[in-house]
C-alpha cells in the first residue's frame, strides 16, 4: 500500500514539477537555472517577462487567433458532429455501417502524413493561406467527439424516440428538442476533447500562416523560440511567460471539468 | 411495419443520410482525397505552380522513391524514429499500466493524481518544450542536480542522447492519455479473478502478472498501436526541442524531413513519397505488434 502511494507521489512530482518550474521561471526577471533558483524568495518575483513577450509577439492578438481557430473547430464539431453522431446511433439508413467504420478508421490515420497534400490543396489550389477558414478546415469535425456523441445517444431509451415519432415530430425536431437536452454532459465532453486539438496544434497553422497577425499563440510563441533563442542571452523568461499563457486555458478547463474527462467516458472506446 | 421497396433500399430513416452528409464530405475532402492525391504526387514530377496555370507533370514511376531511399538524411530519419519507438513504446506501456494499476486501487488523493498525470497531455507541446529546453540546457537545472554526472555535450545537443531525450519527453507528455485508457480497461477485469488468485496464495505481483496483464491485453494492443502512430507523427519536438532535428540530423524525424523537402525546398512529390513509405512502415509495424501483443488465444 505504502509503495503504491509513494510511486504515485513520485509520478505526480515528475508530471507537475515542470509546470511549477515554468511558472516560477516566468516570474523571475532572469530565470536562475541553479537548484536554488527553483525556490526563489517571493520578493524577487515580477511580471516583467509577461510584458516582454507581449512586446515581442502581441499576446492578445495571438490569443484571439487561437480562440477563433479553436472556436471554429468546436462549432463545426457541435453542429455537424452531433448530426452525424445522432444518425449513427438512432437512424437506420443505407451506408450507416460504412460511415461508422470510416469514423473508426480515421482515428488511426496519422494526420501529419496528410499535411503535404492538404498544403498543396488548401494553400496552392484553393488559395486559403493566411485565413481562418484554411486553418479550421482540416480539423472542422472531430471524429473522437462524433464517437462520444454516438455513444451517449445510444444510451437513451428507444421508447422516447418511438413516442416522439408517433407524435409526428421530424427527426431534426426530435434531435433538437428530445435528444440534445438529454445528452448535455456528452456535449461538454465533446467540447473539451475537441478544444485541446486546435488550441495546441502547431504544425498545420504554422504551415499556412505567414502573416504574424493571423498566427495562433502556439505558432507565434514557437517562432519567437526559434528566432530569439539564437541571439538573446537569456530568452527563457519571456518564453516561459508565453508558455504559461498558452498552457493556462487548457489546464484550467481540465481541472475545472476533470470529472467529465474520466475513464468511463472513454471506456466504450476500449471495449469496442 | 410494412416495408416498401424504397425502405429496403434506403433504410427506415433515409433522413439519416442527410444528417451524415456533411461529415462524409469532410472525411472525403480532408482524409480520402488527400491520401489518394499524396500517392498520385509520389509517382509524378509534381511541383508548385501558380494557381490556374496549366503545367505538365509527367509520370515518373518510382523515381521519387529512388530519390528518397538514396537520401542518407531520410534513411537516418527512419532509423531515428525506430530508436524513438524502441524507447517510447515499451516505456509507455510499462509506466501507464503500472501507474493506472496503482491509481485503480482505493487510495488517497486519487483525483489529484489523476489530474496531475493528464496535465502534460492537455498542454500544448510548444509550451512544455519551452520549459524542457530550460531544464535540459547545458547549465540547466537537471545538469545542476546531476553535477559531475551531467552528460557532455548536454542532453539535447548530444548526438547519442538527443533522440532518447525526445523519446522520454514524448512519453512523459502522452502518458496521461494512456493511463486513462488503462483505467477504463481495468474496470472490466473481473474482481472474482483477483479473489481466486489470492485464494490460491498468489502474491500481489503474481496476480498482477497472471490476472491484470492478460485482462487488459486488448487495451495494451490499442496503447501500442496509438503510441506507434504518435511516434510516426513526430514533428514539433525535434523541430523545437533540438532545433530542427539536431545535432546534425541525429534527432530528425521523417515528418520533419517531409516538411523540409516538401515545403521549404518545394518538392512535394519527394515529400509525398516519404509520407507513403512512412504509412507503409507504420502498417507493417502495427501488424507485427498485433501479432506479438494481441495474441489473445494464449
Amino acid at each position: 500500500m505504502k509503495l503504491r502511494f509513494v510511486s504515485l507521489l513520485v509520478g505526480a512530482f515528475v508530471f507537475l514539477f515542470p509546470f511549477y518550474y515554468m511558472l516560477i521561471g516566468s516570474l523571475q526577471t532572469e530565470p536562475d537555472p541553479s537548484i536554488g533558483g527553483a525556490f526563489p524568495s517571493p520578493g524577487n518575483l515580477t511580471l516583467h517577462n509577461y510584458g516582454e513577450i507581449n512586446k515581442a509577439i502581441h499576446l492578445v492578438r495571438s490569443l484571439i487567433n487561437s480562440g477563433i481557430f479553436t472556436g471554429g473547430v468546436i462549432l463545426g464539431t457541435l453542429v455537424f458532429g452531433v448530426l452525424a453522431g445522432y444518425a449513427l446511433a438512432r437512424l437506420q439508413f443505407r451506408g450507416r455501417g460504412l460511415v461508422f467504420n470510416l469514423m473508426l478508421l480515421i482515428q488511426v490515420v496519422p494526420f501529419q502524413l496528410l499535411t503535404i497534400p492538404l498544403y498543396v490543396l488548401i494553400v496552392r489550389s484553393y488559395g486559403l493561406a493566411d485565413s481562418y477558414l484554411g486553418m479550421i478546415l482540416p480539423f472542422a469535425i472531430n471524429s473522437t467527439a462524433v464517437f462520444v456523441f454516438r455513444q451517449y445517444f445510444m444510451q437513451l431509451p428507444a421508447e422516447l424516440f418511438d413516442a416522439a415519432r408517433i407524435d409526428g415530430a421530424s427527426e431534426l425536431n426530435i434531435l433538437w428538442r428530445v435528444a440534445v437536452p438529454l445528452v448535455r454532459p456528452a456535449l461538454l465532453t465533446g467540447v473539451l476533447l475537441t478544444f485541446i486539438g486546435p488550441w495546441n496544434e502547431f504544425l498545420w497553422p504554422f504551415l499556412i500562416t505567414k502573416q504574424q497577425d493571423l498566427q495562433p499563440l502556439a505558432v507565434s510563441l514557437s517562432n519567437y523560440l526559434t528566432t530569439v533563442s539564437a541571439r538573446a542571452a537569456n530568452p527563457f523568461g519571456a518564453v516561459l511567460a508565453g508558455a504559461c499563457v498558452l498552457a493556462a486555458p487548457a489546464v484550467t478547463l481540465f481541472i475545472i471539468f476533470q470529472r467529465r474527462f474520466i475513464s468511463t467516458n472513454l471506456s466504450s472506446g476500449v471495449k469496442g | 411495419m410494412k416495408r416498401g421497396p424504397l425502405t429496403r433500399v434506403l433504410g427506415e430513416h433515409p433522413v439519416g443520410t442527410a444528417f451524415v452528409t456533411p461529415y462524409v464530405v469532410f472525411i472525403a475532402a480532408v482524409f480520402a482525397y488527400p491520401l489518394v492525391f499524396a500517392v498520385y504526387m509520389s509517382f509524378h514530377d509534381y511541383f508548385f505552380a501558380a494557381p490556374g496555370a496549366i503545367v505538365d507533370r509527367p509520370f515518373v514511376g518510382f523515381a521519387n522513391y529512388a530519390t528518397v531511399l538514396s537520401d542518407p538524411a531520410v534513411r537516418r530519419a527512419f532509423g531515428n524514429v525506430l530508436i524513438f519507438l524502441v524507447i517510447n513504446v515499451p516505456l509507455t506501456v510499462v509506466l501507464s499500466l503500472g501507474l493506472s494499476t496503482a491509481l485503480n486501487s482505493a487510495i488517497r488523493w486519487r483525483t489529484f493524481f489523476r489530474v496531475s498525470y493528464y496535465v502534460p497531455y492537455v498542454t500544448a507541446s510548444v509550451a512544455v518544450v519551452g520549459v524542457w529546453l530550460f531544464l535540459f540546457n547545458s547549465n540547466g537545472l537537471v545538469n545542476s542536480v546531476l553535477g559531475p554526472l551531467a552528460p557532455d555535450p548536454s542532453w539535447l545537443v548530444n548526438s547519442h542522447l538527443a533522440m532518447p531525450t525526445v523519446a522520454i519527453f514524448v512519453t512523459w507528455k502522452q502518458l496521461g492519455f494512456f493511463i486513462l485508457l488503462y483505467l477504463a480497461a481495468l474496470q472490466n477485469v473481473s474482481a472474482d479473478l483477483y479473489e481466486a488468485a489470492s485464494m490460491d496464495g498468489a502474491s500481489r505481483w503474481k496476480s498482477f502478472l497472471n490476472v491484470t496483464v492478460p485482462g487488459v491485453r486488448p487495451a495494451t494492443t490499442l496503447v501500442v498501436l496509438l503510441a506507434t502512430v504518435t511516434g510516426a507523427n513526430l514533428f514539433t519536438e525535434p523541430y523545437l526541442l533540438t532545433g530542427g532535428g539536431g545535432p546534425d540530423g541525429a534527432s530528425a524525424s521523417p515528418v520533419l524531413i517531409m516538411y523540409q523537402r516538401g515545403i521549404e525546398q518545394g518538392n512535394p512529390d519527394v515529400a509525398s513519397a516519404i509520407g507513403v513509405l512512412l504509412v507503409i512502415g507504420v502498417l507493417i509495424l502495427a501488424l507485427v505488434e498485433r501479432r506479438f501483443v494481441g495474441r489473445e488465444d494464449r
